[in-house]
């Protein structure tokens, strides 16, 4: 039951909270007059005006073509981009040193090249894992660049070179490029032959034993493949030719896909970096590439025996 | 209901669901656990004021600051201790010391911590010695709390709250000291040119030491506080609680109207008038009543003078309060301390203890992390060796130099060099000179002959000089799988 409202005396009062009803009601069910808290309608108020505030500060009101601007014109495009700035503005001291250096200098300054080391692998990230994998290990077809083996050479210098012109890049005079023929395709080999040469190939890499076949296939060798193998089949960097006495292939080491290989011939290609990449970021992937543990060349700091260097970088 | 007038309408002052604050204006009081509470005041500030200018060489390569939290490094310093983030559980033991330590007091003397050392206790308590020393005791508080505004009544305010944003602002001064080089610090922070977060840490402090100590008061003990609930919950019937003897001091009052007998109790009202949290401690034990004693203090004065003898209200277990109503005497203190909850406690608070000590002692100070590179695992040479890669981390948490020396344990004919050497230089140990307080990442390459299998390999890190020590990393060698 609700209580009648007395018009002299007002809404009425509640028993147990004491206090006054709004003096309507529904069904029974009333309405307590508590009105809401002072803070809470002051700060209710603050955040109108603090909106309007935002209003004008900020972009906010949208419009037919365009939204408002803001008395600063602040966008959040405008405030990436800043950073961008901001963050390409740090890197602009260590990038100027970058060209400044000429690449085979790097390791005279041990900072730098540790930048650079950094800089190339997050290069590599974006532009080199597609192909040669995360951990840089390659795959078959790939070069795997932590090993030593180089095909073009592992000196800064030659792999700045390789990066920069690639392999096989039409319309690049300085570009990679190594010819091997397709001995079994183009007939220039029987099929007994190739599979004699390989025999030849396996037995000067260790993987089998000499035998009559591999003894026909030394003589197809040296009238075939010593040209650009070398006479004892150790490869010549200026072809781009491997050395076939080492226990890595690029294309597998096994009969089957050394027959194939001299069959068919390979051709990898690798894009020309030089016309993707600024000359900077070229020699931060290949300082990294050098630092994965086959670089040559670099027995810079060494020169002090092993023992009394001091090693630290901070924490 | 039976208060509704005819028309069913009542007309009721609304029920509020909490009490009004009541403001406190307790007494000056003098007495033994007064001068006990003052000697404690002074220690605790003293401690927190000084400890951050203490020094302590610790060498070129350290800070000398005693006690030093050095975020920056991560660095932790304490005395002779030196806690690197690796060892925080020195941290977390003295932190579990501390609650278990809280325990141990109050299973002994009960709430002594929010009497004397609680910090809010020690700043409130300092904030009521202003407002006597400005506004005068009890009686001239309350008369210029009822005072309208006028000139005198806003000069003393002004005075007295600026007295409190003194103190305020060199509480919450003090405390970066903790964090920073004190004297640096100091200079820095007068002259402006100290890092954002001391100015808003001491701002933040400020307003929070004013606002606690100057304004809130008991109402943080009172509502705020939780330990007061846990505490509670620790008392049992042989701790010691501030108690009025109720058997020995009712019927209370001045004169007996009837010449019935009177307890001791004059009923002066001097034990409510002083206490810090506003309380009437015959009414019993609450959870309002810090156990500050000071109650104890004013009616044993009241009892000297009425030639009574003292301990009318008094520490008392629950426990002694039976015997002495059974009149019995009363078990002298000491012994109310050790009880088995006392003892287990603080057997629990010394085997930390010790174990923390044991570990301090014990501890190495160099250390060495390896994480072996996984992407590829292990790569073939071109002359058939398989070489894998690890990043070593040396840790020389010493304040100097020291001469340590890499070895390694792994398969037959493996050699190691590292980043910055030479290949052909790869051998067994290598020797570095680690710098003071560093750990130094190094690359490492492993190259084990052709056919070598999978297997263990393991790092030790040997330090060359007396002190030596050394510290062994276990990981692991991969190789290609054998193709048969
Ligand atoms: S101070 Fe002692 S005598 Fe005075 S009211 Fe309190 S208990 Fe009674
Ligand atoms: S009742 Fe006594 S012991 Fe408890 S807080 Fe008040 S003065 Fe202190």
């Amino acid at each position: 039951m609700s209580a009648p409202e007395n018009e002299k005396t007002g809404p009425r009062i509640d028993e147990p909270t004491g206090t006054s009803t709004m003096g309507h009601e529904w069904d029974g069910i009333e309405e307590l007059n508590t009105p809401l808290p002072t803070w809470w309608l002051y700060t209710f108020y603050a955040c109108i005006v603090f909106a309007i505030g935002y209003c004008v500060v900020y972009p906010a009101i949208p419009g037919i073509k365009e939204g408002s601007h803001g008395t600063f014109g602040w966008t959040s495009r405008g405030q990436l981009a800043s950073e961008m700035d901001a963050a390409k503005a740090a890197r602009a001291p260590v990038l100027a040193a970058l060209d400044a250096t000429p690449i085979a200098d790097l390791p005279k300054n041990p900072e730098l090249l540790a930048k650079a080391v950094a800089g190339g692998k997050a290069a590599f990230k974006v532009n080199c894992v597609p192909c040669h994998g995360s951990g840089a290990a390659g795959s078959i077809g790939y070069p795997n660049l932590n090993d030593d083996d180089w095909l073009w050479g592992g000196t800064l210098t030659d792999i700045q070179t390789t990066l920069e012109h690639g392999i096989r890049q039409p319309g690049d005079d300085a570009t990679r490029t190594s010819m091997m023929p397709s001995f079994g395709r183009d007939g220039i080999l029987k099929p007994a032959d190739v599979q004699d040469v390989v025999s030849y190939v396996r037995q000067i890499s260790g993987q089998e034993p000499g035998n009559a076949s591999a003894q026909r296939g030394a003589a197809l060798f040296a009238a075939n493949c010593v040209a650009c193998h070398g006479a004892d089949g150790k490869g010549n960097r200026m072809f781009g030719a491997p050395n076939l006495t080492d226990k890595v292939w690029l294309y597998g080491g096994s009969r089957t896909a050394l027959t194939e290989t001299v069959t068919n011939a390979h051709a990898g290609v690798m894009p020309a970096w030089g016309n993707r990449l600024s000359p900077a970021t070229i020699k931060m992937l290949a300082a990294y590439v050098h630092s994965l543990g086959g670089g040559e060349a670099f027995a810079a700091p060494a020169a002090a025996p092993a023992a009394e260097t001091a090693t630290s970088t901070g924490q | 209901m039976t208060n509704m007038d005819p028309k069913g309408l009542t007309r009721q002052p609304p029920k509020r669901l909490h009490a009004e604050t009541q403001a406190v204006y307790p007494r000056a009081v003098d007495g033994r656990f007064r001068r006990l509470k003052w000697a404690v005041m002074t220690f605790c500030l003293a401690v927190y004021y000084i400890t951050p200018w203490l020094r302590w060489h610790r060498g070129p390569y350290s800070p000398d600051q005693a006690v030093l939290i050095d975020l920056e490094h991560r660095r932790f310093y304490m005395f002779a201790i030196e806690i690197w983030p690796q060892e925080f559980y020195f941290v977390a033991g003295l932190l579990i010391m501390a609650g278990i330590g809280l325990f141990l007091v109050t299973s002994a003397v009960g709430r002594a911590w929010c009497g004397y050392a609680c910090p809010q206790t020690v700043w409130t308590d300092l904030f009521q010695h202003v407002d006597r020393l400005i506004d005068g005791d009890r009686n001239a508080q309350m008369k210029l709390a009822k005072a309208p505004w006028g000139p005198a009544k806003i000069a003393r305010r002004l005075g007295k709250w600026s007295i409190y944003l003194l103190i305020s602002i060199s509480t919450g001064g003090a405390w970066i000291f903790y964090f920073a080089d004190a004297p640096t610090l100091a200079r820095e922070f007068v002259t402006l040119q100290a890092p954002s977060i001391a100015y808003s840490t001491v701002f933040v402090l400020t307003v929070t030491t004013m606002w606690f100590g100057g304004f809130m008061r008991e109402q943080v003990c009172i509502y705020m506080c939780p330990w007061p609930r846990i505490q509670s919950a620790m008392l049992d019937e042989k701790s010691l609680l501030v108690t009025y003897k109720d058997w020995r001091g009712e019927p209370r009052g001045k004169k007996s109207p009837t010449g019935a007998p009177l307890g001791d109790c004059i009923d002066c009202g001097l034990c409510a008038a002083v206490c810090p949290t506003g309380i009437d401690i015959r009414e019993g034990p609450q959870i309002g009543c810090i156990t500050c004693a000071l109650c104890i203090d004013a009616c044993d004065g009241v009892m000297a003078k009425t030639g009574r003898p003292r301990g009318l209200i008094d520490y008392v277990t629950l426990e002694d309060a039976a015997r002495e109503i059974n009149g019995q005497s009363a078990t002298p203190h000491w012994k109310l301390i050790w009880h088995a909850r006392t003892l287990i406690y603080l057997g629990i608070w010394s085997a930390i203890g010790a174990a923390l000590l044991f570990a301090l002692g014990t501890r190495q100070h160099i250390s060495i992390a390896v994480s072996k590179d996984r992407n590829p695992p292990y790569m073939i040479l071109s002359s058939g060796e398989i070489r894998n890669a690890y990043a070593v981390r040396w840790k020389n948490m010493e304040a100097r130099p020291r001469k340590m020396q890499l070895v390694l344990d792994g398969p037959a004919g493996a050699r190691m060099w590292s980043e910055d050497m030479a290949k052909d230089m790869a051998a067994r140990d290598l020797t570095r000179i680690i710098p003071a307080d560093t750990t130094s990442p190094l690359r490492i390459y492993v190259t084990a002959p052709a056919g070598t299998h999978e297997g263990k390999l393991s790092f030790t890190l040997r330090a060359l000089d007396q002190d030596g020590g050394q510290v062994s990393y276990d990981t692991r060698f991969d190789a290609p799988e054998d193709e048969h």
